[in-house]
């Protein structure tokens, strides 16, 4: 009588375990990484709100939040986050190009390689904030400058990442190439850039981190518009509020960003036979 | 025609892979390259496709010499060697892209229902089963009609069934443009089922050592007693390449010995 009801329930219980398992799966990983940020920000906000602390130096969520739509309703916020959209936009865009052909090339033909490393590791080598002075200088204070700046943050690992990625390319498949016929920029083009597209993206990736990190700089240099200008006001005008929203907006963006990338990216790299996508199939 | 002339080959550590190789090769004809490891076989293969140069020594098609990879020499490896962000369609068409896209097209769906593989038109390569990612290989190669062939031992990595399937499939392939094929391989069953001549390769440094005709009417049966004499004289003098001592080789031969290495 007492080994019945055991018996009976195993056969009901694997089948909704299977079900499960699968549903809290999906979403226990994103909810996961919230239980920190959110309960830190409820945590302060009660804070505040029992009056222990008075939050003027941290303002709680609520005050940044209020902030932020005071910001966009009056049509503050958008053009901000246009300002610095369209720098890190054209920044990206010039590091980028540039990264990418020239770090094609020295991967590409040894000799280009042997004359241009060196110097472009030398240059890698210096702090890009350091180039600010010389950059004012020359291109003057307003846009050319930051975008000049930006683009220097962004070319450094999308060279880098194209040319070490071409740089271990399989021999095998460039002979594939070679027995075709192809060289220079055929070669470069149907062998040699798809190999590298899964190293690529990731390059792309690193180098609009870069490229957010840089406009900031740029923007706390001397900008009248942008998110960067929104921090130093908030830091003048002692407004933590101000800063914090800025904060959150440059996270939001750079997390969209990159997101961005990863979405574009996707039809390109379903071919790929690698540990991570099983993982995510 | 093509010609090998006293093709040398000596690697920049004074190492001599290919000593004077000379043979000269029938549009058409199938050869087996066999020999011991380190004999020069690959060496010699990648000197036809003129992937690396030889030290001295010509390689010449029909009168033009061989210096670099060439329209009408294709290559197979080992391993397929498929392009993995391309799908088997586009695998296949790689060598066509100076044709019209239609043509291309129509040439491609041609090879893949030649090679049994049409419903895998789209696939990636990394779907397909050893055995159909080297017959995208061989279709790939073949696709551009070249005049002569080369493989590069293309069936070692593929299991006992589907490389009989494979040779098989190849001599069907073949018959259709008829095209010089040169095949390296390990295997003496392999090379007499394929092959019009056998060349024998001997080691250190790599030269030939003997040829052996197959004349035998395709298709072949392995298990013809005829089919084994000429098995028994590949292995004979592979044997003696090697400065091996001839064992007395009767009737009740191991199935072991066909893999010769």
């Amino acid at each position: 009588m007492i080994s019945d009801a055991p018996v009976l329930q195993q056969t009901s219980e694997p089948a909704e375990r299977a079900a499960a398992p699968s549903r809290l799966s999906r979403y226990a990983g994103p909810a996961l990484g919230l239980v920190l940020p959110v309960t830190l920000a409820v945590g302060w906000e009660l804070v505040v709100w029992f009056g222990w602390s008075n939050g003027r130096l941290v303002p709680p969520p609520s005050r940044v939040f209020a902030t932020i739509t005071e910001l966009a309703r009056s049509g503050e916020l958008v053009r901000h986050i246009a300002a610095t959209l369209w720098r890190v936009g054209l920044g990206f865009a010039f590091g980028v190009v540039a990264g990418t052909l020239l770090g094609a090339i020295s991967g590409y033909w040894s000799l280009a390689r042997r004359l241009l490393d060196p110097t472009v590791q030398a240059l890698r080598a210096i702090p890009s904030l350091a180039w600010v002075p010389l950059f004012i200088l020359w291109l003057g204070i307003f846009e050319t400058s930051k975008i000049a700046l930006i683009a220097v943050g962004v070319f450094f690992p999308v060279y880098l990442g194209v040319m070490g990625a071409i740089l271990i390319v399989d021999r095998k498949i460039v002979e594939v190439g070679r027995t075709f016929r192809l060289s220079g920029f055929a070669m470069i083009r149907r062998i040699l850039l798809p190999a590298v597209l899964p190293a690529y993206v990731v390059s792309l990736r690193v180098g609009l981190g870069l490229g957010w990190m840089f406009v900031v700089a740029a923007e706390l240099i001397g900008a009248s518009e942008g998110l960067g200008y929104l921090l130093l006001d908030g830091q003048q005008l002692g407004k933590p509020a101000q800063i914090l929203a800025a904060i959150v907006i440059f996270a939001i963006l750079g997390k969209l960003t990159d997101w961005l990338i990863e979405v574009a990216a996707a039809p390109f790299l379903r071919w790929q036979d690698a540990f991570g996508r099983a993982k995510g199939a | 025609m093509l010609a090998l002339e006293r093709v040398s080959k000596t690697y920049p550590n004074g190492a001599q892979a290919l000593a004077r190789f000379s043979a000269d090769i029938r549009q058409g004809e199938i050869v087996a390259i066999i020999g011991g490891s380190g004999c020069g076989k690959s060496t010699l293969l990648r000197a036809i496709a003129g992937l690396d140069r030889a030290s001295s020594g010509t390689v010449t098609l029909d009168d033009e010499a061989i210096a670099s990879p060439h329209a009408k020499i294709g290559i197979i490896f080992q391993e397929p060697r498929l392009l993995p962000w391309l799908s088997v369609a586009d695998n296949i068409g790689f060598g066509l892209a100076e044709l019209p896209a239609m043509e291309r097209r129509e040439k491609v769906a041609r090879a893949l229902a030649r090679v049994g593989l049409a419903d895998k038109a789209q696939a990636w390569p990394r779907e397909l089963s050893g055995g159909q990612a080297q017959r995208v290989a061989i279709a790939r190669a073949l696709v551009p009609q070249p005049e002569v062939l080369l493989l590069d031992e293309p069936f070692s990595a593929l299991d006992a069934f589907t490389r009989r399937d494979l040779q098989d499939h190849l001599l069907d392939l073949w018959a259709d443009t008829r095209p010089t094929l040169i095949l390296v391989t390990h295997d003496v069953d392999e090379a007499v089922v394929l092959a019009d001549r056998v060349l024998v390769m001997r080691p250190r440094p790599g030269r030939l050592f003997d040829q052996i005709e197959i004349n035998l009417g395709r298709p072949r049966d392995r298990n013809s007693p005829l089919f084994e004499n000429f098995k028994r004289s590949v292995l004979t003098s592979l044997d003696r390449s090697l400065d091996r001592s001839v064992p007395d080789r009767d009737a009740t031969q191991g199935p072991g010995q066909a893999m010769w290495w």
